[in-house]
């Protein structure tokens, strides 16, 4: 495989290989918290650092463990390291903006089983992905899921005016949404590959 | 009293099997659901790995719920999932190299299924082990059932196939956005559609008949 430049894994994880809506990762914050846009995008941001941090850690543990030959604790030394990430930011929030701090609510410590972050970890593992490569492709996986859960929480907004039929309502419309934007999305297939 | 005692452990069974089924009523652990659902071999795997998982974690979780301090639970229910998991992990990729590839990453992401951690929160951390392993099997059933539901639907009308096995012939025109993601969307959508006029039905059945015998 020839290697990609950075622009690319930027805009594969952002776009065309979008985490949420081609991947499906980090399904139950983006159906959980799209309901309302001052909720989604703080989500968003947080959800992205999250993802920073773990892969940076990622990235350093995965060296130590091949070094050691110890790869059988990936799985294991990688979930320590996002849900040490997630109560860093669960602290700082509480600190800076106990409004959002409610706002966000469970989802927040969620974020440790949110599978996007841990899909990052895994897949730039996976991919072999250098220290230059992974940062573009964490920062492409956290711009994508923050575009997603934004979008998601616009049409919802918008949906809360509309007369929808009594069966529909709830997880059911927002699925169809999500599909509707999923295609959406396909159309920026072949974009960074 | 024994009598009494089966009939509860059938409902534990029962109740992730289908009044709590896991997929279509509570809407848990959807990503792994979405993701690998392109067709039925695929669900079925993903949801024996899964349901493995699942019943190992809340015995686990079960039998050391008095030991476990509460304030480093998480943490702990995370270390033995992320255990089990690797275990899996090892295992199918012993077992079928080519199912291993057609899954990929989705099944270190079991870790993250919030199925499994929801219930070893909710309910392996506050009963005995083998009433937390009735229930966790049953939901890890439901869970399977349900992945099968969106995985041969998924596979029937994207690829005209079940199994593998061709169904319509050759001037089927397979539905090919089914295997792409937005019909993973589409197809959860239309089930989760489909029990909520169910329910809607019985309801109204029940209301008509002054609540009379339940179900």
């Amino acid at each position: 495989m020839a290697p990609e430049s950075l622009g690319q894994i930027f805009l594969s994880a952002a776009l065309a290989n979008n985490f949420v809506l081609a991947m499906f990762l980090g399904l139950c914050p983006f159906l959980g918290v799209s309901a309302r846009m001052n909720t989604a995008f703080p989500m968003g941001l947080a959800s992205s650092f999250v993802m920073l941090v773990a892969s940076l850690c990622a990235y350093g543990l995965n060296l130590l463990l091949t070094m050691f030959q110890l790869e059988f604790l990936r799985l294991i030394s990688y979930i320590v390291v996002i849900a040490s990430a997630v109560q860093l930011v669960e602290m700082f929030l509480k600190k800076t903006s106990p409004a959002l701090f409610r706002a966000l609510g469970i989802y927040l410590p969620l974020i440790t089983t949110n599978c996007a972050v841990l899909g990052v970890a895994l897949f730039q593992t996976a991919r072999e992905y250098g220290f230059l490569q992974s940062l573009a492709f964490c920062f492409g996986a956290g711009a994508g899921f923050t575009l997603a859960l934004v979008l998601m929480a616009s049409v919802r907004e918008r949906l809360q005016l509309s007369n929808v039929p009594g069966v529909a309502q709830g997880t059911a419309l927002s699925l169809m949404l999500a599909g509707l934007l999923s295609m959406a999305f396909m159309g920026f297939a072949g974009l960074g590959g | 009293m024994s009598n009494l005692s089966q009939s509860g452990n059938f409902d534990e069974f029962m109740e992730g099997l289908w009044r709590q089924n896991p997929v279509f009523v509570m809407v848990l652990g959807m990503c792994p659901a979405l993701a690998v659902t392109v067709s039925a071999v695929n669900a079925l795997a993903m949801g024996f790995a899964t349901t493995f998982v699942l019943v190992c974690s809340c015995l686990l979780v079960s039998l050391m719920r008095k030991i476990v301090p509460k304030e480093v639970r998480i943490a702990t229910y995370i270390v033995i999932i992320a255990t089990f998991v690797t275990v899996v992990d090892y295992v199918i990729q012993a077992v079928s190299l080519e199912l291993y590839e057609a899954l990929g990453a989705f099944i270190q992401l079991i870790v993250v299924n919030c199925l499994i951690l929801g219930r070893a929160e909710a309910h392996a951390s506050k009963h005995p082990p083998f009433v937390a392993a009735t229930n966790a099997l049953g939901m890890g059933i439901g869970f399977t059932l349900g992945l099968f539901a969106l995985g041969g639907v998924r596979e029937i009308l994207g690829a005209g196939k079940l199994f593998g096995v061709s169904l319509f012939g050759t001037h089927f025109q397979p539905w090919v956005v089914m295997v792409l993601p937005p019909g993973g969307f589409f197809v959860l959508g239309v089930w989760l559609l489909l029990f909520a006029a169910l329910r809607r039905r019985k309801a109204s059945r029940l209301a008509a008949q002054g609540g009379g015998h339940g179900a």
